[in-house]
């Protein structure tokens, strides 16, 4: 277990290495002249050449990286090109953004997920699972931007419920914000629901099949402790795991939510930092991106690895 | 109708039963009309092929019937109740208390995330663990001999071995005092001899004080003969024949009973000089059942009134019944067995000096594991598994090798070191002389053609995306080099050397039997003719009938071709029926080898004379004591000193077996033992009776031949 926790941060610091070479390379590489982005059409060249002396974009692109990387490892992200604010900040706040709209939308998600994922299996090819399995994938085939659209129409416009803009104020907290995260998390959520429901179902079938289904039920135990005692032991399983994967997807990856309900989250963040050009930005949420993708990943094993004992980590 | 009038002491009484299951065609009723009963203390057994409906009838005597089925008439009583009348809440309680299940594969049985202590608890309350129950459970698992109950209560099923799972299945089905046990193949994914421990602990515990009765679902005639007081034949669904064990053996009175016996390799019978009889065609399904009697297309005694009247159930005797027009004509002979051994001139078999076709000289596997950091930094050497370890064989040109040993013995990766698909450590491997490269991108593809390999699970070894005939041309035009033509001449001709018709080679492998399949995958090792063909359990999965039918047609192969065999096998019947030598390996190691009467008789060594009691044969052997292996096989990365078998040797000498690896003792004719104890004093301890097998008196035969095939 030591050995495979040891392992797996070599790994994920050997990715994070790769991603910042990576990032580095494609942002430097790419056309355009950052210096005439940030000082627009009209600068003179002298004013250019001195921006460019100040950013250290004159220094061999391998210096350049290095004296980013390093900056970057001891917490000194820079500035933001566009903003002139300190990059660390607006990210952690984006994030801690991203964390609560993630939340939200796992507690609406998985409850609701899994139980119709449940009932579907149990009920396979009766009136209820194909209900079920249609609806999931009917839902699972609209883009977020439209359910995002339809549910802002009913809940903001003709209910006059919640807003339609999500544009929560900088810190606040959960309670503050939440009727403003509950669209963007509705719309996050009919995007997993479909996967999660189908995988539960399948797990479900599955494992109602085996043979230590008729060992339980021949115990002599009621119903609902052989659903719960063993079959969703097993059946969920996979479930967990891809759950804990959506986890990275979630947190900075909603990018079409944020953009439609102009929420301020991570992925928003990165859609700015694009259309600005903004490198230092940029590859600062890209850092984080990949971290958090990285660490999903490993508790998604991990979890796996703690409700599975036949799966040994080592 | 003849149905058993319920006698007192009755706890199970199935009546005029027909179970079936809805299909979008209409109901399909795979057990018909059915009757049966059990009695306190009486282990009743139903025997049947695939396909007969046995396990069918034994959910349904549980009420646990699959999805789909129900029960279309008669009924299942339980101490007197209808079970069809319970509530769902009473039917929980019945098998909470009065009935238990012993399943057929002991892992998928048990639940794979949670601990065995807990699963047993949980049987005992029938709910939540409750302390008691768990302080129970323990003083189950004692019952059931397993050493060390704390550990395997904690341990997760997978690891634990498939005999001490299914130990723990069975203190699961003991706790209380049920009235039923249901054992539907209990044995049959274990090894001979672990099966023969489970069967020893059955025969005790089904007949502890209180009493109980057993319903015992079999393939395996052996084991219904020993542990079975009554047996019940079942066929298509329904039942042929009923009888106490001795008798249905001795002389059964349906042809169906007669034919599934004579298709058993059983001693005596030889693929030379006695071969078996398999039963032509197939088992009807369901919605293709014949008219009248179900076995009438197959049986070799039908007449016209058994293809349009369908036969009563008759009871030629008391406890006896059979459903057949010609039971009479059964019980004054009509049927014979075999000619008799005396009857046929043995073949002559290589009289000549053999020509050496495979040499395997030191043939060894080892496969190191990894070593884990803290190992590396103490300096531990690593650890390394003995799969195979210094195997010396030679199989002669057109002789057939028995390779015999329990699973773990390194049996199957010794075959895979043949033909190349595991790569050896150490040793060298010969084909005519000519040498083997360990690994099989090495070998030239003239060498791969003459070395071919059958698996023991055709369903996995037949691509499912290519149809039969396209199977059977690969090897022909890549190991062959033939034209697609030819090699389409060709499949057919090898189709119809295994008996299947020129139309299968357009059909996929999921349309066929699994018979059918293992046939297709013969016929594909047979297609680039090769001089050696690796058998690895290829008959073990089979329907005895079907079993019977490609034991012979790997005789009538080796006849017409010449080919070579190595029989790798758990099952010393098929080994006797169609081997000439024997190797019998333990632990990655040869013990004993020799010409395969040598080596079936004594004086053995010690393994080989364990493996052999553990074997339930036909007829049932005579009480007494019986030479058993304790424990499990020792893990093959700690295998142990001096003579490896000696930590669970039956005739354990001493500190000699610990501390010196035994010499090969030469008996002569090739017969050698890797024993430290004298052969003729292992003769003296292994024969206490000074007859020698092949005379035992039996009860007398009702008056005709029958009986003589079955006896030793």
């Amino acid at each position: 277990m030591a050995r495979f926790l040891i392992r797996r941060t070599g790994f994920l610091l050997l990715t994070l290495l790769l991603t910042s070479l990576l990032i580095f390379g494609m942002t430097r590489l790419l056309p355009g002249d950052v210096a005439r982005v940030i000082l627009g059409r009209e600068a003179g060249e002298a004013a250019l050449e001195a921006l460019r002396e100040e950013l250290g974009l004159n220094q061999p692109a391998p210096l350049q990286y290095l004296a980013w990387l390093a900056d970057f490892v001891r917490g000194d992200w820079g500035e933001s090109y566009s903003t002139r604010l300190p990059i660390r900040e607006v990210v952690v706040e984006r994030l801690g953004n991203s964390l609560m709209l993630a939340g939200l939308t796992l507690a609406m998600a998985v409850p609701l997920a899994v139980a119709l994922g449940v009932l579907a299996g149990l009920r396979e090819e009766r009136p209820a699972d194909q209900v079920i399995s249609i609806g999931a994938l009917a839902v699972v085939g609209l883009p977020e931007f439209v359910t995002g659209l339809v549910l802002i129409e009913i809940f903001a416009f003709r209910l006059r419920w919640l807003p339609a803009n999500s544009s929560i104020a900088p810190g606040a907290g959960v309670l503050e914000a939440l009727p403003q995260l509950v669209l963007p998390a509705l719309t996050a959520t009919l995007v997993l629901l479909a996967y999660i429901v189908r995988l539960t179902r399948a797990g479900v079938i599955e494992e109602l099949r085996q043979d230590y289904v008729r060992t339980a039920a021949l115990k002599g135990l009621a119903p609902h402790r052989v659903i719960v005692g063993h079959v969703l032991r097993n059946a969920l399983l996979p479930t967990v795991t891809v759950i804990a994967i959506s986890l990275g997807w979630l947190i900075s990856g909603l990018i079409v939510v944020e953009n439609v309900f102009n929420y301020p989250g991570l992925g928003r963040l990165l859609t700015f930092a694009i259309d600005r050009r903004d490198l230092p930005l940029l590859q600062a949420v890209a850092m984080i991106t990949v971290l958090i993708f990285a660490l999903a990943n490993l508790a998604a094993d991990l979890i796996y690895a703690a409700l599975n004992p036949r799966i040994r980590l080592g | 109708m003849a149905v058993s009038v319920p006698e007192d002491g009755a706890i199970l009484e199935i009546e005029n039963l027909t179970v079936g299951y809805r299909t979008p065609a209409g109901w399909r009723d795979a057990v018909r009309e059915v009757s049966l009963s059990a009695r306190r203390g009486e282990t009743v057994g139903v025997v049947g092929e695939s396909g007969s409906g046995k396990s069918t009838l034994a959910l349904a005597a549980l009420r646990y019937l699959a999805e789909g089925g129900a029960v279309r008439a008669g009924r299942v009583r339980l101490r007197g109740v209808d079970v069809a009348t319970l509530s769902p809440a009473a039917l929980r309680r019945l098998w909470a208390r009065d009935v238990r299940l012993v399943p057929q594969n002991p892992l998928a049985a048990l639940n794979p995330a949670i601990r065995v202590g807990a699963q047993l608890a949980e049987a005992i309350s029938a709910g939540p663990p409750t302390p008691a129950a768990r302080a129970l459970a323990l003083e189950l698992l004692e019952r059931v001999r397993l050493a060390d109950p704390q550990r395997v209560a904690r341990a997760y099923p997978h690891e634990l071995s498939g005999g001490m799972q299914q130990r723990v299945l069975l203190a699961m089905a003991l706790h209380g005092d049920p009235a039923l046990l249901v054992l539907d193949e209990p044995t049959t994914s274990l090894d001979v001899t672990t099966e023969a421990a489970i069967l020893d602990l059955l025969e005790d515990l089904v007949a502890a004080p209180g009493g109980r009765a057993a319903l015992m679902i079999s393939h395996n005639l052996g084991v219904v003969a020993r542990v079975c007081d009554r047996v019940a034949v079942l066929y298509a669904g329904e039942l042929v024949e009923e009888a106490p064990a001795g008798a249905l053996f001795a002389t059964p009175l349906h042809p169906y009973t007669f034919a599934l016996l004579e298709s058993l390799p059983r001693p005596g019978s030889r693929h030379d000089t006695r071969p078996l009889r398999p039963i032509p065609g197939a088992i009807p399904r369901l919605d293709a059942l014949p008219p009248a009697c179900v076995f009438a297309p197959r049986c070799p005694l039908a007449v016209g009134r058994c293809r349009h009247e369908r036969p009563p159930l008759e009871m030629p005797a008391v406890n006896r019944r059979v459903r057949c027009w010609r039971w009479r004509d059964m019980m004054a002979g009509a049927l014979q067995s075999g000619p008799s051994p005396q009857g046929v001139q043995p073949a002559p078999v290589a009289p000549e000096p053999q020509e050496t076709l495979l040499r395997v000289m030191g043939v060894t596997k080892h496969i190191p594991l990894r070593r884990s950091v803290a190992d590396l930094l103490a300096g531990r050497p690593a650890q390394v598994i003995r799969a195979v370890d210094g195997v010396d064989l030679v199989v002669g040109r057109g002789r057939t090798l028995g390779v015999v040993g329990e699973s773990g013995s390194g049996k199957t990766t010794l075959a895979r070191c043949i033909v190349g698909l595991a790569e050896r450590s150490d040793g060298s491997i010969q084909l005519l002389d000519m040498p083997l490269a360990p690994g099989i991108e090495e070998r030239a593809p003239e060498l791969l053609r003459r070395i071919q390999m059958v698996f023991q699970n055709p369903q996995e070894a037949l691509n499912p995306f290519l149809t039969v005939g396209e199977a059977l041309r690969r090897p022909l035009m890549r190991l062959a080099g033939l034209s697609r033509e030819e090699a389409g001449r060709r499949a057919e001709r090898l189709l119809d050397a295994v008996k299947l018709d020129p139309g299968f080679a357009s059909r996929f492998p999921a349309q066929l039997s699994g018979g059918e399949r293992q046939r297709v995958a013969i016929a594909r090792a047979f297609a680039a003719a090769p001089d050696l063909v690796l058998l690895d359990e290829s008959v073990s999965a089979l329907d005895v009938s079907v079993q019977a039918a490609v034991l012979n047609l790997l005789s009538d192969l080796r006849r017409r071709d010449g080919t070579a065999y190595l029989l790798i096998t758990h099952d010393v019947g098929v080994v006797r029926y169609l081997a000439d030598d024997v190797a019998v390996i333990y632990l990655g190691q040869v013990q004993e080898e020799g010409p395969v009467d040598a080596v079936l008789a004594p004086p053995y060594h010690p393994y080989t004379e364990a493996l052999l009691a553990a074997i339930p044969e036909l007829p049932p052997a005579r009480p007494g004591p019986r030479v058993r292996l304790e424990g499990e096989v020792p893990s093959p990365a700690a295998v142990p000193s001096g003579c490896r078998f000696h930590t669970r040797c039956p005739r354990f000498l001493g500190a000699v077996c610990v501390e010196q690896e035994p010499p090969y003792q030469d008996l002569g004719t090739g017969h050698r033992i890797r024993c430290h104890i004298p052969p003729d004093e292992l003769l003296e301890m292994q024969s206490p009776t000074p007859s020698a097998p092949g005379i035992e008196n039996q009860e007398p035969p009702h008056g005709h031949a029958v009986s003589a095939s079955h006896r030793r």
